[in-house]
């Protein structure tokens, strides 16, 4: 007994694992969504949408500011594709150049929820008993201001002008979206966190005497944020339309911010006698979120292990 | 063998543990209506060099006494003695201390590794909390000796749990619960979520690392014969309480509780020749909820043996004549006709 | 598809009786992304009335999903039966349509599963999940299926099933919860019943009750009883013939007396001595080493060779048939006889 022969056990059992890939489960999703044709088209949307908001002037030489009213509400042309609006403004120019504030609200908004739902939601599963009572009761109450509602009223409470720079409009837009929108990611997270923390692996590292900050973060947080940015990429595409009716009443972003829900608000006098000028900012809006949805779910299928 | 652990020094004392877990009600105000009584007064001694096998059914409180040892749950009572000190007092830097001397092997040996870590960090991570253990440059290297002594491929400490087989995490479990040198370890059911040929490998394991850093282990099973081999001392639990305690030959040779006996005869045997010879005791019904025991004896609605008096008084866990080990049975006498000869 | 392959001897069964069910060169494999699995390669055995056949191996053997394509349940895809014959009663399974072969479920063959929780309906009481078997499949009222849900109830000896019947699958505990399946897959009378692991899931001493419920049904309706188990201790007590199971072929077959007593093929022998003994007690545990093939990957030559002590060079190069060493007893190995009599050495490596 004086010498144990474990060496002998890893030759046996070397053999049957060396040569496969390494596999993780990124590289697994990945696998899988590259031969998703939902997961392909929507991340050409995707990327076809965010090149256009940062650099808009690929794909058009004028400028949202180059209007001029002889034109106003003539029908698409071979000149212009998507015809002018009531200011005599190209719509086409106007949808490209409407895509980056939409985007930004959209992508800012996503962010925002999951920090502050994220980590909410982290602590609240996490720690539990009291915590978990406070947030998730907090939660309960903003979960039940309806967003449209409840961003209507902060907007209007805290109104901007028409020199109040296009960012400012913007956060504003963003802020009060988040703060309407983070119980829904942070119900996701504390549930998620919920599974995870029963997990073995976590009671392991319990045992060893890990902190919380460690146990969270080496273990709780890779292993429950799956699902969490499933959720918050689906909800991009509703923040996105979020920003358009909110911008439609007026309240949203306001001139000279160029977005699609201010083009679909200018065109809502005349959609019998100029439909197109709601047609394609619409049309834009529309195939953006659906872009983002699409994204998300094709996202959630590769991530869960179940589906496979 | 190496040593005679009967004779060896007591490294844990517990003393009469106790956990309930409340049952409330209500929504906005809790209110207590009960509690489940999952551990209900456990006392044993862990001697150094040991294994005290515990046995019992689901139910019988086996992981939650584990948990409680591991201190990853609160006991409601009771105290637990580790070199002297009572663990659950024991604070800061103190229950740090006692983290690097018991630790813990999984039964699931999917759930307990996770899958987002290398075997590596794994196996590592109990020296970046304990950085005093081993300075940073040599973690590596003390990283693929645990792995080589647990019987895996060093040249593996980057590949991913899910790259592994059920054996062979179960190893990497066990390297993790080695890394700090424990003097106690908890093996939770170690081999039950395993394959009929890969047990006798992990068993194996245990044993010679056993012997090589002299660890004491508490090992909880449902499986009585891998119990039998593996301990010195047997605890069989029923119902959050040890029925039953003794050396190996005494609880599998000569079992005096009935609930003991029952166990015993319902071990299946590999061996279709004694089919018939055997005294096979079919108890009827189930395990009654832990949230509400039976009183005195809590075996005596599945016990032939039981009278009134079984209902009245609750039997200690002595010495019962007739025997030399104790057994907390009012009606205690040996029994052979049950016990496996295999 | 009666053609006998190359490596499958036929093997003489009760002259002149048709089998109750007869599996034959059986094939079965699974599409995954990381290649094909193949699950089962060529697996045949015989069920006759009355008896009582005990499967075994471990994870990954083929156990289970043979099984599954014995009763048509099997998932697919990935799941493909690539070959073989299913015969009840001589009737080919696998060679008529779906809903013709839907009328032999429950009623011909029928099957029990490990997780009885997952398999029985939640949000349905179980005397409503038991009479439900009746109205649909023999158009009985609500009133007499009950009465019939009750008996059996009775039958596999839940206590008060009166009282019981209209409780839901989460008020009973795991050991009832398997009679409820037990009594739900014996509804209709079947001829053969499998029983994928019926005991895994549940402690010993209810473990001994369930096995005893399940021998004493099988003899007094003289079913056939598939036992589909992972360990050698379960089934001696009931079983009378053995198939041991190892990467998806089947390794030795023999009557139960005589493979514990001698088994004939050094997998069987591993599963035999690996388990601990008193009288080795302080001693290692004789382990087979190594893991079970990649079902991916199965090496060429004997399934069993990197794990087998008597591993020889010919075992390298001729994956050995399931060929008959005394009468009655059947073993893939190149040297059967030799692992029976114990006349051969383990080599040194």
């Amino acid at each position: 007994m004086a010498d144990p022969t474990p060496p002998v056990v890893a030759q046996a059992e070397a053999p049957e694992t060396t040569e496969t890939t390494v596999r993780t489960l990124g590289r697994d999703a990945w696998h899988d969504l590259v031969r998703k044709p939902t997961f392909v088209v929507s991340a050409v949307l995707f990327v076809f949408f965010v090149t256009i908001a940062i650099a808009p002037g690929l794909f058009t030489s004028l400028s949202p500011t180059d209007c001029d009213l002889a034109l106003s509400r003539q029908g698409p042309s071979s000149a212009a594709w998507f015809g002018y609006d009531n200011n005599g403004c190209d719509v086409y120019t106007h949808t490209i150049y409407g895509a980056r504030a939409s985007i930004m609200v959209g992508v800012l908004t996503a962010i925002g929820v999951l920090l502050i739902g994220g980590i909410t939601g982290t602590i609240a599963g996490f720690y539990g008993r009291a915590t978990d009572t406070v947030v998730s009761r907090l939660g309960d109450i903003f979960f039940g201001i309806p967003l449209l509602l409840g961003a209507l009223i902060v907007l209007v409470s805290f109104p901007g002008g028409a020199d109040t720079p296009e960012l400012v409009t913007i956060s504003k837009v963003v802020l009060a979206l988040a703060a309407l929108g983070w119980p829904q990611i942070m119900r996701i997270t504390r549930s998620s966190v919920l599974q995870v923390r029963s997990a073995d692996y976590v009671q392991a590292a319990r045992a060893l005497g890990a902190g919380g900050v460690r146990m969270i973060l080496k273990h709780i947080v890779p292993n429950s944020i799956a699902p969490v940015i499933v959720v918050a990429t689906i909800a991009i595409g509703g923040y996105i339309a979020a920003e358009a009716t909110l911008s439609f009443l007026g309240v949203g972003l306001q001139p000279p911010v160029v977005s699609w829900g201010l083009a679909i608000s200018r065109a809502q006098d005349y959609v019998r006698t100029s439909p197109h000028m709601l047609l394609f900012p619409a049309s834009a809006l529309s195939l953006c979120v659906l872009a983002f949805i699409m994204l998300g779910d094709a996202i959630r299928d590769a991530l869960d292990p179940k589906l496979r | 063998m190496t040593s005679n652990p009967s004779s060896s020094e007591v490294v844990l004392d517990v003393d009469n543990l106790v956990k309930h877990f409340p049952l409330t009600t209500g929504v906005l105000v809790k209110r207590q209506v009960g509690a489940v009584k999952a551990v209900d007064g456990v006392s044993l001694q862990l001697r150094r060099g040991e294994t005290l096998g515990v046995v019992g059914e689901s139910g019988c409180g086996k992981s939650t006494l584990a948990k409680l040892l591991m201190r990853l749950e609160e006991p409601t009572s009771g105290k637990a003695y580790f070199k002297g000190q009572n663990i659950y007092d024991l604070q800061g830097k103190a229950l740090r201390e006692l983290r690097r001397n018991i630790q813990i092997v999984f039964q699931d040996p999917y759930s307990s590794l996770n899958p987002r870590m290398t075997v590596g960090d794994i196996v590592g991570e109990p020296f970046d909390i304990h950085p005093e253990v081993a300075p940073r440059g040599q973690r590596r290297k003390r990283v693929q000796e645990l792995l080589e002594v647990v019987g895996l491929n060093p040249e593996h400490i980057n590949r991913y749990p899910h790259q592994f087989s059920g054996g062979q995490r179960q190893r990497i479990g066990i390297a993790r619960g080695l890394a700090l040198r424990p003097e106690i370890i908890i093996c939770d059911e170690p081999v039950s979520a395993l394959d009929v040929s890969v047990q006798a490998q992990v068993v194996n394991l245990l044993e010679q690392l056993q012997d090589e850093f002299g660890l004491s282990y508490i090992f909880i099973a449902h499986d009585l014969s891998v119990v039998r081999h593996i301990s010195d001392r047997v605890a069989v639990m029923y119902l959050g309480r040890i029925v039953e305690t003794g050396t190996d030959a005494e609880i599998y040779e000569q079992p005096t509780h009935p609930y003991t006996q029952a166990l015993l005869s319902a071990v299946p045997v590999p061996d279709p020749s004694v089919r018939g010879q055997r005294q096979q005791i079919i108890l009827s019904g189930d395990v009654p909820s832990p949230a509400n025991p039976p009183s005195g004896c809590r075996f005596r609605t599945r016990c032939w043996k039981a009278t009134d008096k079984c209902a009245e008084e609750d039997p200690a866990l002595i010495v019962r004549p007739g025997s030399n080990h104790e057994s907390a049975c009012h009606y205690a006498a040996v029994r052979e006709d049950v016990v496996v000869q295999h | 598809m009666a053609t006998t392959q190359a490596g499958i001897v036929p093997r003489p069964d009760q002259a002149g009786v048709t089998p109750l069910l007869e599996v034959e060169d059986l094939h079965v494999e699974f599409r995954t992304r990381d290649g094909v699995a193949k699950a089962v390669n060529g697996v045949s055995y015989t069920l006759h009335e009355g008896e009582t056949l005990a499967v075994l191996g471990e994870s990954g053997s083929g156990k289970s999903v043979t099984a599954q394509a014995i009763m048509g349940i099997l998932d697919s895809p990935p799941g493909f039966v690539t070959g073989g014959a299913v015969r009840f009663r001589g009737q080919d399974l696998l060679a008529l349509p779906d809903d013709e072969r839907r009328a032999y479920r429950g009623r011909s063959i029928s099957m029990i599963f490990q997780d009885a929780l997952s398999a029985l309906n939640p949000v349905f009481p179980v005397g409503w999940q038991i009479a439900e078997m009746f109205r649909v499949h023999e158009g009985l009222s609500k009133k007499d299926a009950r009465k019939r849900a009750i008996e059996l109830m009775e039958q596999v000896r839940i206590p008060a099933a009166r009282e019981r019947v209209g409780d839901y699958p989460h008020q009973f505990s795991g050991g009832m919860r398997q009679r409820i399946m037990i009594a739900m897959a014996i509804a209709l009378d079947p001829d053969v019943l499998i029983a994928d692991e019926p005991t895994t899931a549940l402690d010993v001493t209810v473990q001994a009750q369930i096995m005893q419920l399940l021998a004493d049904l099988q003899r007094d309706r003289n079913m056939g009883l598939i036992l589909i188990a992972h360990d050698l201790g379960v089934v001696a007590d009931v079983a009378d013939k053995i198939e041991v199971m190892y990467s998806g072929r089947i390794m030795e077959q023999a009557p139960v007396h005589d493979i514990y007593a001698a088994p004939a093929h050094p997998y069987t022998k591993g599963l035999l001595e690996s388990i601990p003994r008193v009288d080795l007690k302080g001693q290692e545990l004789s382990a087979i080493k190594g893991l079970p093939p990649n079902l991916t990957n199965i090496p060429a030559g004997c399934e069993f060779r990197p794990r087998c002590p008597y591993a020889r060079e010919i075992c390298k190069e001729q994956r050995p048939p399931l060929a008959e060493v005394v009468p009655g007893r059947f073993s893939a190995c190149h040297f059967a006889q030799e692992v029976l009599e114990g006349d051969i050495e383990p080599v040194q490596q």
